[in-house]
């Protein structure tokens, strides 16, 4: 056997590192800044999912907070934030609105049926489109909006119980949404 | 206390780990000191031991002062699930990965009297390396025994609803002695690299663990797949996701090591690759460990939230799979034989079994890491499914099948065309068989009937050439292992191809009273009823099944759990040995009406029952005399040292 060829596996594995690490290293970066902070949420015209024929445009939102939640069923992380989302869903009266993401909208009906549907309307963004307007990373990523529709809080990630508690429990209150059990609820959690 | 001195415990035994590492690499030539790092072993095992003991009982008296206690556990679950989350969550799954390891390494010092003393010594310097990265692991990114003093909750989170059911309870134990066990062929390869000496008698002490390592790991893998059809509610049974790519990585690897040890025990050659193999096949377990701990691959962003274990594991993979890589480089060229053999031999198909395998391997590597490169690169996402898969995946299966049905005829080195005749005669009838199918089934695709006559074929050569050599006398254990395992394959592909193909799924709207037809069968649904759990409420629908003269109950489940206020879905399945039905409730309409899932699952179960028979024959060929005589040979040869 040729000597050379001995180290060929290791060459591979090398590659194959160097691909783990940079993804890695994409993950460190949680903190990923958003254009849209402060600025209006972009105009759009979107179906809703499921009922094709019905579409709603930026002007619906406005009037009271809304929380914007880009999700997918390809998505695990998405899954798992779930949970977390019906929490905010059943305690606090802010509306919130799905953006189904590059999805199946079989998949994602199915998927709302199974674990539950924390959402007052679910976008139809199937090839992405609105998602590039948002200028979404990836899912699951969640915006809050003002009253007037301005972005006030940007999430890329999770929602998980410690990112509720710390940052968007406090900014809901600060918006006037009402949480049950009054602001103490959401420190409550262990 | 008690989680106390398992934390105490663990650090006890990465001090023996250290200790074993140390001695046994420098591997001396003292009987003391060999017999020292043998102590080492029983001491890790020990000291795991026990740490695992103290969590599983602050799981059973309900410590909720115990962090990872308070996340997993609940005082209303039933005591087994109390028992089986103590590995329903990353810490406690990495100690009993951790404990099982030790098992592994005791089972090997067990068995150390067939081996050389300064071989035995080496493999368990490796292992113990290992081991110690492991624990130190567990001791400073995911300590199971943190406590949560003072601000200790009530009552614990619950386990997640997914994970309390019996698939739970064994899944994951299985699954971690096939990826742990893949350890010991490693270990092997790189004392058998240390001493510069791979030749037959290693390769068949390598066989048993390989084969062992890979029956289990088969047995994990089949058992997730279950678990995933009758707990997810989809119906599915394989998702291509990447915590399942992972266990299958190290899979593909281990198979094709377990034939390429084959080649090396009975013709001596194959070797660097052999040891390649091994190396490729465990360092496959430590990706999947990286994969599904670090959630690299799942999503980045969950990533964030834990980066130092993720940065632990990749500095112990570099630093295990880099190395072992670099030994592999600097010494494999060593052992190079030149035997040949012709197309029509046993040597030739191996090699295919191994190309198909390496193949696989790189298609689902590349599938798993794509998206993440893609991501590296352009910031985008992609998603690589099943029709990726498939377009590799079904043309692979079938060339392995083909080449597979002439596997039993087949001798090493060279075999006579003329052997093949009877081969050619089961292909006639599974041609007609495999068309007769395909016929009566009338699926879409050629391609199943291909798959399921391929499958006869293999079926067909493999009995008539056991019942062949059954006829002329006994048959090696291991022949029969082998005819057992490649059956397994033959049914599973079988089944694989026919479930996918032949199901029936609805998604319809039922309200009570009402019928419809799936695959000949009358469902009726009769309604739904409230019905209470030991942790959770759930409405259980009734529905009635009939078909022909049979008929009888299903009773799927809409579980409302108290703890964490998760609903979840339970299927209510029919399973049998041709077909499965299958319900799962969906939401509630109005009226009284639900959306209700109803599926037909022909030959599901074969694809589970496929499995088990590979594995079962890999055990079985483990209990071949041949194994067990090399012990007595090695006993009978001290026995005259000590004479002399």
């Amino acid at each position: 056997m040729n000597r050379a060829s001995l180290f060929v596996p290791l060459g591979v594995f090398v590659l194959i590192l160097t691909l783990g690490y940079v993804g890695f290293d994409l993950g460190a970066r949680s903190e990923l800044p958003s254009a849209l902070i402060n600025k209006p949420f972009p105009e759009f015209n979107a179906r809703l999912l499921g009922r094709p024929e019905q579409s709603i445009t930026r002007d619906d939102l406005l009037g009271q907070p809304t929380l914007v939640n880009v999700w997918a069923t390809w998505c695990p992380t998405c899954l798992s934030e779930h949970e977390q989302l019906m929490q905010i869903a059943a305690t606090t009266d802010v509306q919130i609105v799905g953006v189904n993401y590059k999805d199946r909208p079989d998949k994602a009906l199915r998927w709302l049926a199974q674990f539950g549907n924390p959402y007052r309307w679910v976008l139809d963004d199937r090839d992405g489109l609105l998602g590039i307007e948002m200028g979404v990373y990836g899912a699951p990523e969640t915006f809050l909006l003002d009253a007037r529709g301005e972005v006030v809080y940007k999430r890329v990630g999770d929602i998980n119980p410690r990112i509720w508690r710390s940052e968007l429990a406090p900014r809901l209150l600060q918006l006037g949404v009402s949480i049950a059990g009054s602001d103490a609820d959401g420190a409550r959690q262990p | 206390m008690i989680p106390e001195l398992g934390n105490f415990a663990l650090v006890l035994a990465s001090v023996l780990a250290l200790g074993g590492a140390g001695l046994g690499l420098y591997a001396p030539r003292e009987p003391v000191l060999q017999s020292g790092v043998l102590s080492m072993v029983f001491g890790q095992w020990a000291f795991s031991f026990v740490a695992f003991t103290a969590l599983i009982y602050a799981f059973v008296v309900d410590d909720f002062s115990v962090s990872y206690v308070a996340n997993q556990s609940n005082s209303l679950l039933p005591w087994y699930y109390k028992v089986s989350a103590a590995w329903g969550g990353h810490e406690g799954s990495f100690l009993l990965w951790i404990l099982i390891m030790g098992t592994w390494m005791l089972a090997f010092a067990l068995r150390s009297d067939q081996y050389p003393d300064r071989f035995t010594t080496r493999v368990l310097g490796v292992l113990s390396l290992l081991n110690l990265g492991f624990i130190c692991f567990a001791l400073f990114t995911s300590n199971p025994f943190l406590r949560l003093i003072p601000l200790s909750p009530a009552d614990g989170a619950d386990l997640n609803p997914l994970l309390q059911d019996f698939g739970l309870i064994v899944h994951p134990p299985l699954l971690y002695a096939g990826y742990v066990g893949l350890a010991i062929p490693f270990a092997m390869a790189v004392a058998a690299l240390l001493e510069g000496r791979v030749d037959a008698t290693w390769a068949r002490w390598c066989r048993t663990w390989a084969n062992m390592a890979w029956a289990l790991l088969t047995c994990g893998i089949a058992l997730g797949s279950w678990w995933a059809y009758y707990e997810l509610g989809w119906g599915g049974w394989w998702f291509w996701d990447p915590v399942e790519n992972a266990s299958f990585m190290p899979w593909l690897a281990a198979t094709a090591l377990v034939h390429s040890l084959s080649v090396t025990e009975n013709r001596g050659t194959f070797k660097s690759w052999t040891l390649l193999l091994a190396i490729t096949a465990f360092s496959f377990s430590l990706l999947g460990a990286f994969i599904v701990r670090s959630g690299v691959l799942t999503s980045v962003h969950s990533f964030a939230v834990d980066p130092e274990r993720g940065m632990y594991i990749l500095t112990f993979l570099a630093l295990v799979v880099g190395g072992s890589l670099s030994l592999y480089a600097a010494r494999a060229g060593q052992n190079t034989a030149k035997v040949g053999y012709e197309v029509l031999s046993r040597e030739f198909f191996m090699l295919v079994n191994n190309v198909i395998m390496v193949v696989s391997l790189a298609v689902v590597l590349w599938g798993t890491l794509a998206p993440i490169g893609y991501e590296a690169i352009t910031g985008g996402r992609i998603s690589i499914g099943t029709p990726f898969f498939n377009a590799f995946f079904v043309p692979l299966g079938l060339m392995l099948l083909g080449a597979l049905a002439l596997v039993p005829v087949l001798n090493w080195k060279r075999t006579r065309a003329q052997v093949l005749a009877s081969v050619y005669q089961a292909l006639g009838v599974s041609v007609l068989l495999g068309g007769l199918i395909w016929f009566a089934l009338d699926p879409a695709s050629l391609l199943v009937a291909g798959a399921v006559g391929l499958s006869v074929w293999v079926v067909l050569t493999h009995a008539r050439q056991l019942w062949f050599r059954l006829g002329k006398g006994s048959v090696p254990a291991a022949y029969i292992g082998m005819t057992l395992a490649h059956l397994g394959f033959a049914m599973g592909t079988a089944g694989i191809s026919i479930t996918a193909t032949q199901s029936v799924e609805s998604d319809v709207r039922m309200s009570p009273q009402s019928s419809i037809v799936l695959a000949g069968q009358q469902v009726t649904f009769t309604g739904v009823i409230d019905v209470l759990g030991p942790n959770y409420g759930a409405q259980q629908g009734i529905f009635i099944v009939t078909d022909g003269d049979r008929s009888y109950e299903l009773r799927p489940e809409k579980r409302q759990y108290f703890a964490g206020g998760n609903t979840m879905t339970e299927a209510g399945i029919s399973a049998g040995f041709l077909a499965d039905t299958y319900i799962s409730l969906g939401e509630p309409l109005e009226g009284g009406a639900w959306a209700v899932r109803a599926h037909y699952k022909p030959l599901v179960r074969w694809v589970w029952l496929g499995a088990l028979l590979m594995a079962f024959g890999g055990i079985l060929a483990v209990f071949d005399k041949r194994y067990a005589r090399q012990r007595r040979r090695q006993e009978a040869r001290q026995g005259e040292v000590t004479l002399s």
